[in-house]
């Protein structure tokens, strides 16, 4: 009998968690139950195991933090090989340890499969950017692959439990997971597309673009590319910020609604963003106890529908505050927070402890920009679109010819708009592969209306500005 | 007026002020649909959703306009608006009984004759209701949820926490 804490969720008010056969993983030589199909991070961050990693410099215990395999801080050895634990998934009777300072390379030498593939197109990221493109050229001779670096197709819309905004031809009124799951079907039938999901594209070389998979080398030479490769989380600065429990608010989404496993069980959420505000009541409906919402501006960052979701059930805004520090040994148990003036300074007198286990960061997003860089894509630092970002010609095409982009890469901004550009880049990519055909060339207008259109409220005044700053013609 | 975007609550004065709040005369004749949805975003699913055609919007990000001769009171759009911003009220009975139908996702799931205590804009508890009738929206998954409160408190209750025997 194994007896551990366990914060799988088993009811919810709008998932269901589908769990495979029962299965047991050994963590640091101690059994724990896990779920076939289960990321092994969520399996054992679910019965209570809270450090996954020693730092190499200082020692310092780090735990889960981005569930998506972007930070490397839920980084174990499994069978003696170091791997991200929230993209891998679990195996019966696997054998896991802490990775303690810098991981070996266990793998070097070993014998992998190489794989050629010469396409007419790559599409690097399968979140709502990618899939779009996709989308568009399903069904055309064009042949296409699309590597993802998740177990599962669809990027962040997994996690993603709210009703869609927006018109009807924009999804509009669904949920985000059932729209991953209508492309993840959709998508498989198209005989020209090739998926490789579990693959990280790393590189670009003279030789082509190089993916690495499970034991499997990709080296991939298309003649277009839309590279969608989304954004990461940002961190904040504050005392013991590596401390485990502190994570990305899109980590703790992770872990909630694609794993079922709560994050914890009273959080802090550090950020009144959209991302901030839409934790905070899916931790609601989990079953968590949200403390409160800390914001250091004087209004609240997201959208007022989505702050007065989570006013109702009690859960306070606190405007003009910051957090100063966590303290804990191995986990978050406390939180300190204190108001800040106009300037951003701290109101002395003002600190306040608040008891937590959970912090949880809503702070923004930067664009995942490196692969981009490597194609010698002219970039510009745009801070209304979340940093370095790639210049565009409204088509969504790169400074390099042939070479597109899509999705948060672009702009940090939503799924609806990185549908958008999906479908623009893909219409792009046609109408440089078939000349200029009318029906392509009405296509990506209608999309490009769409894009005015969708941009025109004032909630998305920073996007238009930075878009202008990002233009090419 | 306090500033909604520093709150998170909106008052009844600016709800006034936004066209979202029906005549006397209007509200005692039936159950009408009120918008909370006081900031232009991109999002038009009420126009699309209402059967009987009483919200339009000229532009996609404007906010919603809502024609009280029109609405029913149906509650359709109360499940299916994505920022959970609508809300239906009925003090067209006799008695101190009125009526509010609200989204509701969290569980306990309701059901019906189930005591509630119900909660204001701020999560205050302003007392306790009854569930009278409730129903899952069938694209959504909303359990759209009409509790029986006392009429005073229509335009301040906007969400309920199920209480289970």
């Amino acid at each position: 009998m194994i007896v551990n804490p366990d914060l799988r969720i088993y009811t919810h008010p709008i998932l269901e968690f589908k769990r495979g056969g029962e299965v047991t993983v050994f963590f640091e030589g101690k059994p724990f139950r896990a779920f076939e199909g289960e990321a092994l991070a969520a399996a054992i961050y679910a019965s209570g195991v809270n450090v996954f990693r020693i730092s190499p410099v200082r020692g310092r215990p780090r735990g889960v933090f981005c569930m998506v395999g972007k930070c490397g801080s839920c980084m174990v050895r499994v069978d003696g090989v170091p791997m991200r634990s929230c993209v891998t998934s679990v195996r019966h009777d696997m054998k896991v340890e802490r990775v303690s300072g810098l991981p070996d390379l266990s793998r070097y030498g070993r014998d992998v499969a190489r794989e050629e593939l010469d396409v007419d197109v790559l599409i690097i990221g399968g979140g709502p950017a990618g899939m779009a493109s996709a989308e568009v050229l399903c069904g055309t001779d064009l042949e296409t692959v699309l590597i993802d670096d998740q177990i599962r197709l669809g990027g962040q819309l997994i996690k993603q439990t709210h009703i869609f905004f927006g018109s009807r031809e924009l999804f509009a009124g669904r949920r985000g997971f059932e729209i991953a799951d209508d492309y993840n079907k959709r998508l498989s039938k198209c005989s020209n597309l090739k998926i490789i999901t579990g693959t990280t594209v790393v590189g670009v070389f003279k030789e082509g673009v190089l993916a690495v998979g499970d034991n499997v080398l990709y080296l991939v030479r298309p003649k277009y590319v839309v590279v969608a490769a989304g954004a990461f989380e940002n961190h904040l600065v504050f005392d013991n910020n590596d401390l485990p429990g502190v994570m990305g608010a899109g980590g703790a989404q992770t872990l909630m609604n694609v794993w079922g496993v709560k994050p914890g069980s009273e959080v802090l959420v550090i950020g009144s963003g959209n991302v901030g505000l839409i934790i905070s009541y899916q931790l609601l409906q989990a079953g968590v106890n949200v403390k409160a919402v800390v914001e250091a501006l004087p209004r609240i960052g997201g959208w007022f529908v989505h702050a007065a979701k989570i006013r109702r059930y009690g859960i306070p805004i606190l405007t003009r505050h910051t957090i100063l520090s966590v303290k804990g040994s191995e986990r978050v148990e406390e939180a300190v927070i204190a108001s800040v003036d106009e300037n951003w300074n701290v109101v002395p007198g003002t600190e306040k402890a608040i008891k937590t286990d959970t912090v949880l960061l809503a702070v923004g997003l930067t664009p995942n920009t490196e692969l981009l860089r490597q194609f010698g894509v002219a970039m510009k630092y745009i801070p209304d679109l979340g940093g370095l970002v790639p210049l565009r010609t409204r088509y969504m095409e790169t400074s390099v010819e042939n070479v597109f982009i899509a999705g948060d890469i672009a702009a940090i901004e939503e799924a609806t708009t990185a549908f958008i550009e999906g479908w623009i880049a893909g219409y792009s990519i046609l109408i440089k592969a078939y000349g200029e055909r009318e029906d392509f060339i009405e296509s990506r207008e209608k999309y490009l209306r769409m894009l005015q259109e969708y941009r025109s409220a004032p909630v998305s005044e920073k996007v238009r500005r930075g878009w202008q700053l990002s233009l090419i013609s | 007026m306090t500033d909604f975007k520093e709150t998170g609550v909106v008052d009844l004065k600016t709800l006034v002020k936004m066209g979202y709040v029906p005549s006397d005369v209007r509200l005692h004749r039936g159950p009408v649909a009120i918008y909370e949805c006081v900031e232009e975003i991109p999002c038009d699913v009420c126009v699309f959703s209402c059967p009987f055609n009483a919200v339009s919007k000229n532009k996609m990000t404007d906010i919603p306009k809502v024609d009280f001769e029109r609405c029913t009171g149906c509650g359709v759009c109360v499940g299916r608006c994505p920022g959970l911003a609508v809300f239906v009220v009925d003090v067209s009975r006799e008695g101190d009984e009125g009526y509010v139908t609200l989204p509701h996702e969290l569980l306990p799931p309701p059901s019906q004759g189930d005591a509630v205590v119900v909660l204001d804009r701020e999560g205050g508890e302003a007392g306790t209701g009854r569930v009278v009738k409730t129903y899952r929206d069938r694209l959504t998954g909303s359990w759209v949820t009409t509790v029986a409160v006392p009429k005073n408190l229509v335009m301040n209750v906007r969400a309920i926490r199920v209480i289970k025997r």
